[in-house]
């Protein structure tokens, strides 16, 4: 193992910052900002519906916001192929409903709340991605 | 109405977020998950950092009668360590080391205008769908 690319301080920064939107949430609307089960309620479920969509409109509005007011560039690079992508989206929204949360419902929120279940997801998503990664990267 | 401006701010806040740690980046999510290779331990500064700000809110914010602009908290109920739980985050993970995308990032990413982002969240929300179809049929049936 070779460590690089390591961006300790944003990374903690962009942490913090992603803590604060979820304890607004929480102490604001008693909601769990876990992006998976928001998503799919704004689809599927008519509770909330209209928070929901605006969370999700906020979440695509926040990298333009970073864009505009810090005058820097986002990194961002997809090498996977599309076939590659429309498989992994779906396995990624069925394994979140089924799961009942993604990494900041369970990896996030779950563990904050020293949820099992979420650490016990948590290890189990984690597994899974580094074990993928090992054999198709 | 104050509870979708907050819905609206969370959302902004949290995309900020995912920017500033490049979490929306698939390729520097990739890095964590390459454990055994070329190592890049970001994200897990991003989760502790998070982490740090909600665990201590979360204790001493849940035990008030409500919150601020609700009529009450909605916390998951369910504890138990079950079948779904393992092979549903099981799936998750799979998709998430294929790409480098999971819901957020993913989401967040489409203000990047990049096609890719856009079939990815389609994908996922087919995912959902599926899933409520045979749930549709298995409660029916």
């Amino acid at each position: 193992m070779n460590v690089i690319n390591f961006t300790p301080f944003s990374a903690f920064a962009g942490g913090i910052i992603i803590g604060l939107a979820v304890i607004l949430f929480f102490i604001g609307n008693g909601r769990l900002a876990g992006v998976s089960g928001i998503v799919n309620n704004a689809l599927v479920s008519k509770k909330n519906r209209t928070d929901n969509f605006l969370f999700i409109v906020g979440l695509v509005l926040g990298p333009i916001f970073y864009i505009f007011f810090t005058e820097n560039n986002i990194p961002f690079f997809i090498t996977s192929s599309l076939p590659i992508i429309i498989i992994a989206g779906f396995l990624v929204g069925i394994g979140t409903k089924v799961g009942k949360g993604c990494t900041s419902g369970n990896g996030i929120c779950g563990i904050s709340l020293l949820s099992l279940r979420s650490i016990i997801a948590t290890i189990t998503f984690m597994i899974t991605a580094i074990i993928t990664v090992k054999l198709i990267g | 109405m104050i509870s979708k401006i907050i819905s609206f701010i969370s959302g902004i806040i949290f995309g900020v977020g995912l920017s500033v740690s490049n979490m929306i980046n698939p390729e520097k999510v990739l890095g964590f998950l390459d454990l055994f290779g070329q190592w890049d331990p970001s994200l897990i500064f991003v989760m502790i950092g998070a982490i740090i700000v909600s665990a201590p809110v979360f204790f001493l914010f849940r035990k008030k009668s409500k919150p601020l602009f609700a009529d009450n908290f909605s916390i998951p109920t369910l504890k138990s360590i079950d079948k779904n739980l393992i092979i549903g985050s099981g799936t998750f993970g799979i998709g998430w080391g294929m790409v480098g995308f999971c819901p957020g990032p993913a989401i967040s990413s489409l203000a990047l205008l990049n096609t890719y982002s856009v079939f990815f969240v389609l994908s996922m929300l087919g995912g959902f769908l599926l899933i409520k179809l045979i749930n549709g049929v298995i409660v029916s049936s």
